[in-house]
Order: C-alpha cells, then structure tokens, then sequence
C-alpha cells in the first residue's frame, strides 16, 4: 500500500484555480523531489497535504485514510510534517524551544530526539539557547528541518530548503539527507534547483501551471524530457 | 512628607487590584490578539458567582472564591470553544463586536437576576485589620493579599508561559498560527484553555473586588478602561508590564488625589495619555512584537 496518495487533487485561493487534478503516489521510504517553476503549484501541493488547503476528503489518502478534509493539526499528529518555505521559525521562542514544539501533537517514538537532531546539525546545538531571530540563514533552516523530524514523522516534507542560501550550506543540508533517509523517512523535496533534486531523489514529479507534467525515475528521464516539462517550451 | 510616603504605599497597593483586572486581558490579547471588550463584565459576573456560592454553601469569600474557579474555568472555556473561535479571523471587528454584545448581555443579565442593587462581599474581621508601619502610616491586610495575589498570579501566568510545553504552545500560536498547527497544536482548543485560564485570574480579580467595595451590574465597562489602561502603560504582551502598569495606574490616582481629592480618577487617566504619548508601544513591550 501507498504511503501517500493524491487522487484528482485540486485546490483554489478564491477564483485562482492552483493545482488541476493531481495524481502522485508515494512509497514507503523513497524520496520523491517535486520540481517546477516558481507558480507552478509546489507549495499549494504541499498545503493541500498537510491540512493547510483543505478539501475534498478522498483526494488525498495517507496509510490508506483519507485525509483531504482533515485540519492540520490532525494530519501532523498522523506523521506528515513540513519544513516550510522561508524557515519560519517561532520568533518567541528560543532555538531549543522551536525543535521541542515540533513533537507537540506527536511525540512518537522513533530515530530521532534532541540529542540527535544535534549530532546532526552540531551548529544548531551550539546556539541552542539563542533566540531563534538571531540565527544565519543556514541555521535557521537546520532547525527547521530538526522541528520537523523531531516529532519522528513517517513522511517529510520540505519545501526549497535551498531558497536563499549560499551553496556552500544548501550542500551541507543536503549531506544530512541520507541521515534521514536511513531512518525510514520517505521524504518529498519540493525544489526549483533541478540538479540538486534529481541528484538525491529516486524519482520526480514535475509541475507546470498546476498540472502534473511529467513523472518517473531520473536515471530514465533526459534533460530535454526535463526541460519541455519544467519550462513548457 | 508621610502623607505623600503613604499615598505611594496606598497607590502600590491599588496597583495590584488593577493588576488583577489587567492580566486576564493581557493573557488573551498575547496569545489570539482578541480584545475583550466584555472583561470588565466578566469580573462584576464572577464576583456575583462568588456572593452566590458564598450564600448558597454559606462560604466565606474566599472559600466560595475556591469554588467557583473550576465553574468559571469551564465557563471560559466554553465560551472561548463555542462562541468566540467563530469571530477570530483575519478582521479584527467581529471579536470586538460579539465581546461588545456580550458585554451588554452579562451586564443585563445580570440586573435581570440581582436587582440594580449594591453587593459587596463580607470577608469580615480582615476586611479592616491593619498593620501599622509607623505612627501615621498603615496599611490594610486586604490591598497587601490583593498586591500578593497579584504577584502570585503574574509569576504563574508567566511560568506557564516560558516554562511549559502549554506556554510554547502559547507563545508559537502568537508568532505564527499556520505554522503552530502544523506542530500538531489544535488551537481552537489551546486557545479555550487560555480563556479558562483569563477566567481564573477573573475570578481572582472578583474576590479583591468585591471585598474592597460595593459593586453592582453595572460597574463592568470602569473596570474594562483601568484593565487597559493597565495593559497599554505596561506594554502589550508582557505580564510583569502589566502588573507595572496597574502600578503606575494606581500610584497616579492615589497621588493626584492627595493634591486634590477630586483629581484622582483624573490623575490616573492623564498618566495613561503621558504614557502612550512617550512610549506609545508601553514601557515594557514584548520584543517579538
């Protein structure tokens, strides 16, 4: 059985119509990168998954439930956790405080706690007490992800962990993939940086203008196949 | 000299009955950004609570004050999950309009049940035991527990506040509230807890206020303009600002009343203007904000 399913996934902003019938399927374990322009559905994708878009109900099922209606909250604490775009971490809240809200509604148990989160990101720990405001870039988006795995969440979703970061730190995010990967995590990494994506992922799913584009393993797709998908010319 | 030694002492120790007043509402503004236009209703209610548990069970206040903390604490609750999640949203006038009704409501229903008449709540032999400092200045064993209750309950508001997983929970609604539910925090619910939380220091409020004076149905909306008052000079968000505030608040009444007995409501009210004109975020602003 599917981890994660989409069935004819749509979702609107009021007379914006963002994504139109979406089928993805994820298994249990892969990392999945979602690639596309800027606007072409990415995010709404990711919101629509996690209770933050809602909708019908059976357009998307999760261990075999569906959870297309279900508010956020709910869908956290059933193990999907989303490392949002642009961090947002809590300013109130010190750099420690923002990794243990993450297991909040879901304090499962699993691969991942503090200590480990740490040894993973050893920056993190050393400004654990700091508030979360005063972090680099890089930092803040390790704690991002630390919030995000620290609840042991079955599916992991990120979205462009690597906007606005030098490429010296989007690799070392990119280093504790396998990390994560290792603990049984399926992850979904939601890019504009195709290279990077297609690099770490088993197979990709490619938008454009809110529809599914293209699909398939990356070792079997060719660059001009990725760029009619990606650019639509 | 003593008698302005003693109107500062008298003022310090109004400031905790406005302290009280003051932190329910700074409570809830920090977390939902709701303004309550029916707190001051809220107070005159469980104080009328309380004088009816005080008759019923034939409690002493503070007994009956025991009592009715868990009703009111279910009381806001409810109200919180039933009635005011439905108007919180992106627009700020629905909250201020349904706090608005309700406070009409309250205070009607209240003349409805017991009368226009003055009530007060009889503590007694505390109510005027007193310790004497010197010859000329003495201060009452009620304003003392009602500063010390103040105290008390601005240390544990701010305990549960940074020291608990409840209080993250507060502190993250605040910051970001679709983030916060991706951490799993339901927050319709969060945010009733924090209303049967306000609930309880209302009730709180209610026991020093109805055992300091008279009050009827209809003294809500005064104790609503000294909460604010209270919150805005100490800085919305923070809970030891508040308390600053209901200090400063009360040490202007006392002392514009020992220049001119008529001035002390006037004073009060021209040291919020000076406040807000000179620190118009307050004099302790939360920093996030």
């Amino acid at each position: 059985m599917a981890l994660l399913e989409t069935r004819g996934l749509t979702a609107s902003y009021g007379d914006f119509q963002a994504l139109y019938g979406i089928d993805t399927i994820l298994q249990t374990g892969e990392t999945v990168a979602i690639i596309g322009a800027n606007g072409a559905g990415k995010s709404t994708y990711l919101k629509a998954i996690t209770g933050l878009i809602r909708g019908r109900a059976e357009s998307v099922w999760f261990d075999g439930e569906p959870i297309g209606a279900s508010p956020a909250a709910e869908i956290m604490r059933r193990g999907i956790a989303l490392v949002p775009e642009g961090r947002r971490l809590f300013p109130s809240l010190t750099v420690e405080e923002n990794l243990l809200i993450g297991r909040y509604g879901r304090d499962a148990p699993g691969p991942w706690s503090l200590d480990r989160i740490y040894a993973l990101f050893p920056a993190v720990k050393a400004r654990r007490h700091s508030a979360s405001t005063t972090l680099s870039g890089g930092e803040q988006q390790m704690t991002a992800i630390g919030r995000a795995l620290i609840s042991n969440p079955r599916l992991l979703l990120c979205d462009e962990i690597s906007l606005g970061l030098a490429p010296i730190v989007v690799r070392g995010l990119y280093d504790a993939l396998p990390q994560i990967k290792a603990a049984g995590t399926t992850v979904v990494l939601v890019e504009q940086d195709i290279v990077q994506a297609t690099k770490v992922s088993d197979r990709i799913y490619c938008f454009q203008e809110g529809r599914l584009s293209l699909s398939g393993r990356p070792a079997d797709l060719s660059r001009d196949q990725i760029h009619l998908a990606y650019f639509g010319t | 000299m003593t008698v302005w030694a003693d109107a500062l002492i008298q003022g310090i120790l109004l400031g905790g009955l406005y302290a009280l007043f003051a932190a329910g509402l700074s409570l809830i503004f920090g977390i939902m950004r709701l303004v309550n236009l029916a707190h001051g209703d809220l107070i005159v209610l469980a104080a009328f609570v309380i004088l009816t548990l005080a008759a019923w069970l034939g409690l002493d206040p503070f007994a009956a004050t025991i009592a009715a903390l868990p009703i009111m604490f279910v009381a806001g609750f409810a109200l919180q999950y039933l009635l005011l999640n439905r108007t919180l949203g992106r627009d700020l006038l629905p909250p201020l309009l349904v706090t608005f009704g309700l406070s009409i409501i309250i205070e009607n229903g209240l003349l409805e049940l017991f009368s226009a008449d003055s009530e007060r709540l009889h503590a007694g032999a505390i109510e005027t035991a007193s310790i004497m400092l010197s010859s000329e200045i003495s201060i009452g064993v009620a304003p003392l527990l009602t500063l010390g209750s103040a105290i008390a309950v601005i240390f544990v508001l701010n305990f549960i506040f940074y020291r608990t997983s409840l209080g993250r929970a507060f502190r993250a609604i605040a910051d970001d509230l679709e983030i916060a539910q991706l951490m799993g925090i339901d927050h319709p619910r969060i945010f009733s807890v924090a209303m049967g939380l306000c609930f309880i220091v209302v009730t709180i409020a209610a026991l020093y206020l109805g055992m300091r004076a008279n009050f009827d149905p209809t003294i809500g909306p005064g104790r609503l303009l000294y909460a604010f008052e209270a919150v805005i000079i100490g800085g919305l968000g923070s809970f030891w600002g508040t308390l600053a505030g209901g200090i400063i608040l009360g040490v202007a009444q006392t002392v514009g009343a020992q220049i001119n007995p008529e001035w002390q409501i006037l004073a009060g009210h021209v040291a919020f203007l000076a406040v807000l004109i000179l620190k118009p975020r307050g004099l302790f602003p939360r920093a996030a904000d």
